[in-house]
């Protein structure tokens, strides 16, 4: 397997509404920061030859939405492919490439404009099929609504533990300067915010933005090259579970399990909780901080809470996760770019000391349908 | 530095289609996707068990359904599997076939199944496409695929009654080819003393083209199952090995970082991938051409540009019947895209129908003469190019 090396990351700011500039015009900085960083160009033999990028035809309305991208990211006469799933798959798909041995540099840049829509359910509930359950009204956050139910039954987390978990995220927002600005909240705001899909809160739940986000992934020879402390892509895995919510326990993970087995397998970790040292995880709703991190295999089930309380919370989400504003799209994506970033050791505020190994989760789908797990390290 | 050297080799080793046709109303969107599946799993002889990843593909708004590999994960087979999406407009079909390439030749899977699919009936695919282009500055003078530009082209160059000759001939051609494809959409039976009365009774639809040129819309699926160089041997007697592909994207408006080459991404595709590949005569290099040809004026226009030739030297190939199914270079002996266009799949039926041919197990369309080295090319956005060479000879 070729090691794959990530040499620059680059994003934001993700914003409420970035009304101002089109998402063309959003994605050219984290472009010229990544060309800038690494001194790379579009050149035929030495430059980026294959981009990788990653948006949503809905989101964006508009059909082949990196249609509109291809002025910016060099799609001139280069090869451009877009991954249309969470963010992490691009982190996948760009790595393989490179582990293939096709070509030596894959740019990757993933854009989504969330405030474009009238609302970010309407184009969740068009991934419901049309016989069955789009007529029910789904879309995912009322699937989160259920899900968080069963959870809930089977962990008993209580309102103060989630609560817990978004003063802790506001918190570690505002050490991140490409989150939206955020105000603080309080354990009351928190306990008595309205209710959006019982039992979630609207304050449980990650708000609306636009943003874009950037890395440039490299073999191995050619990182080491493009920049001095590349970070390696040393696990990868995700899993796709069965779409009818009556088909699946949705408390119990399946999917996750799976894809945490699978890029621990080829990382060749075998203890994740001592061996990884931070965990960045696509919380979309509260409640699945503590889901997502027994899944990942941190605690047993039901167990999450508690890993959380007894230190588990100063290794996950350092730069605020999902509920600090990140776009659906690009959870995942986001989420790799700041476990990149803390292995690099340029987290600034944010930075956690000694981190030698980080994983990033990305999460797709109704009540986590599709999980995607990326492990990094430094050497 | 090593490039497009690919760590390992990776073969097809099984194709599968649903029907194609402009309404498939008895099933759903999983259905036809299962139609296509369950055939592929069957031809290359294993099971969903064997498969390590299913890849998938489409233009999510021609149906309106967010992230459709969610749904479909009920056709598709994937709960449990690890998956990828993977969408370039009309060259999905071709990007997930590059996608399945990399996941195999990567080490990470040894079996991939790709799926690509559209479902047209279920939305507006004229307006569907007007929708691509930029809203601001384009959108109010884009009319969906339809354009005449290379029809006028084509008769400045070589005068109106030779153009509209070879436009025809192809189209006719490629009926032919359609009628001996029991999974093609338009199988209408043309005949050549048909030519002159289709090109004066056709409906005009912008100048010279006219409905017969143009491509179908179409309801379909297509899978396709790679595997690595070991797998592909065990399970298949004689597999189609991906020996090379390139993608060749155009800027949608302006080349900000200076001068991009003027020059159609067809044929800077053909030249950079035939220089890396040996390539020196395509015409007499390879056995079978499949084309996405989105009209037959197009068509014609891009053989001279993907073959490299000069001058008349393509539209002799079509006067001559070089083209035809036992011609020296058969074009798309499916029937290709002005048959069926399933348009998430219809690259990808590119390089599967290519892939058959090398297999042998194209059946009724099978070209006669030993099929060793095919070429199969997408095409999508903004004229945009994606192009494999395959071959029967494991890639060294």
């Amino acid at each position: 397997m070729n090691k794959v090396g990530i040499c620059a990351v680059a994003q934001g700011p993700f914003e409420r509404n970035t009304w101002h500039e089109r998402f063309q015009g959003m994605a050219m900085p984290v472009l010229e920061s990544l060309l800038s960083q690494t001194g790379l160009d579009f050149a035929e033999d030495t430059g980026i030859n294959v981009i990788v990028s990653c948006s949503d035809d809905v989101f964006d309305a508009r059909t082949i939405s990196d249609n509109g991208m291809t002025d910016v990211l060099g799609g001139h006469m280069r090869c451009e492919e877009k991954v249309a799933q969470d963010g992490i798959q691009a982190v996948y798909y760009a790595s393989s490439i490179i582990m293939s041995g096709y070509t030596d540099v894959v740019l990757v840049l993933g854009h989504s404009k969330e405030s474009q829509g009238q609302s970010r359910n309407m184009v969740t509930h068009l991934a419901f099929d049309p016989f069955y359950t789009r007529p029910v009204g789904l879309d995912f956050t009322a699937a989160a609504g259920l899900q968080a139910r069963a959870y809930g039954k089977l962990s008993g987390v209580s309102e103060e533990e989630l609560a817990e978990i978004v003063v802790r995220s506001r918190e570690n927002a505002k050490r991140n300067p490409h989150t939206q600005d955020l105000a603080p909240v309080s354990m009351d705001d928190v306990l008595s915010s309205p209710m959006l899909a019982d039992p979630i809160r609207q304050l449980h739940a990650y708000p609306v933005s636009d943003g874009v986000v950037g890395m440039i992934f490299a073999s191995e020879e050619r990182a080491k090259k493009l920049c001095k402390n590349p970070v390696w892509v040393t696990g990868l895995g995700n899993c796709m579970d069965g779409f009818f919510l009556g088909d699946r326990d949705i408390a119990d993970n399946f999917a996750l399990k799976k894809a945490a087995e699978r890029a621990y397998k080829r990382a060749g970790i075998t203890d994740p909780a001592k061996e990884i040292d931070i965990f960045e995880v696509s919380d979309h709703y509260a409640y699945q901080q503590p889901m997502w991190l027994e899944g990942l295999g941190l605690a047993e089930t039901g167990k999450g809470p508690k890993f959380l309380a007894h230190g588990g919370k100063d290794r996950v989400n350092p730069s605020g996760g999902m509920l600090a504003g990140n776009p659906l799209m690009l959870g995942g994506l986001v989420r790799a770019a700041e476990a990149a970033v803390q292995l690099k050791n340029e987290a600034g505020d944010r930075q956690i000391p000694g981190v030698k190994k980080a994983l990033a989760h990305g999460v797709m789908g109704p009540a986590g349908q599709f999980h995607g797990v990326a492990v990094l390290s430094k050497d | 530095m090593s490039k497009h050297k690919k760590n390992r080799n990776v073969g097809v080793v099984g194709v599968g289609m649903s029907v194609f046709s402009s309404h498939r109303e008895e099933v759903n969107q999983p259905e036809m996707i299962f139609e296509a599946v369950a055939e592929a799993l069957k031809n290359a002889g294993i099971t969903m068990d064997d498969v390590d990843c299913v890849v998938h593909g489409n233009m999510e708004l021609f149906e309106m359904v967010h992230q459709p590999d969610l749904w479909h994960t009920l056709g598709t087979g994937s709960r449990g599997k690890e998956v990828l999406r993977v969408t370039t407009g009309g060259t999905t079909g071709a990007t997930l076939v590059c996608a399945a390439d990399a996941l195999v030749a990567s080490g990470l899977h040894d079996i991939v199944l790709a799926i690509g699919f559209e479902k047209l009936q279920e939305g507006h695919t004229t307006g569907g496409i007007t929708n691509m282009a930029d809203p601001l500055w384009a959108r109010q003078l884009q009319t969906g695929a339809l354009t005449g530009m290379t029809a006028a082209d084509m008769i400045e160059e070589f005068g109106e009654e030779r153009a509209k000759k070879v436009s025809m001939r192809y189209r006719i051609l490629m009926d032919e080819n359609c009628m001996k494809n029991r999974k093609a959409h338009r199988r209408l039976g043309l005949t050549m003393d048909q030519a002159d009365d289709l090109a004066v009774n056709s409906p005009a639809l912008v100048g010279e083209l006219r409905m017969i040129h143009m491509c179908s819309q179409s309801d379909g699926a297509c899978a396709m199952i790679f595997a690595s160089e070991e797998k592909a041997k065990q399970l298949c007697k004689r597999p189609a090995w991906i020996k090379d592909h390139i993608t060749v994207h155009r800027e949608e408006m302006f080349c900000i970082f200076g001068d991009a080459p003027y020059k159609t991404t067809m044929r800077y595709a053909a030249e950079k991938l035939f220089e890396r590949n040996g390539v020196k005569n395509p015409v007499e290099e390879f056995d079978v051409f499949e084309m996405y040809d989105p009209s037959s004026w197009w068509a014609t226009d891009w053989l001279r540009e993907f073959l490299l030739l000069e001058g008349d030297q393509h539209l002799k190939m079509v006067e001559n019947d070089e083209i035809a199914i036992n011609g020296k270079l058969p074009i798309n002996p499916s029937g290709g895209v002005i048959g069926s266009n399933p348009i998430g799949a219809t690259a990808m039926v590119r390089v599967a129908e290519a892939a058959m041919q090398i297999m042998g197990t194209a059946g009724e369309h099978q070209v006669p003469h030993e099929v060793n080295k095919a070429l199969a090319s997408g095409f999508g956005g903004t004229m945009w190019t994606v192009l494999f060479i395959l071959t029967s000879e494991v890639p060294q």
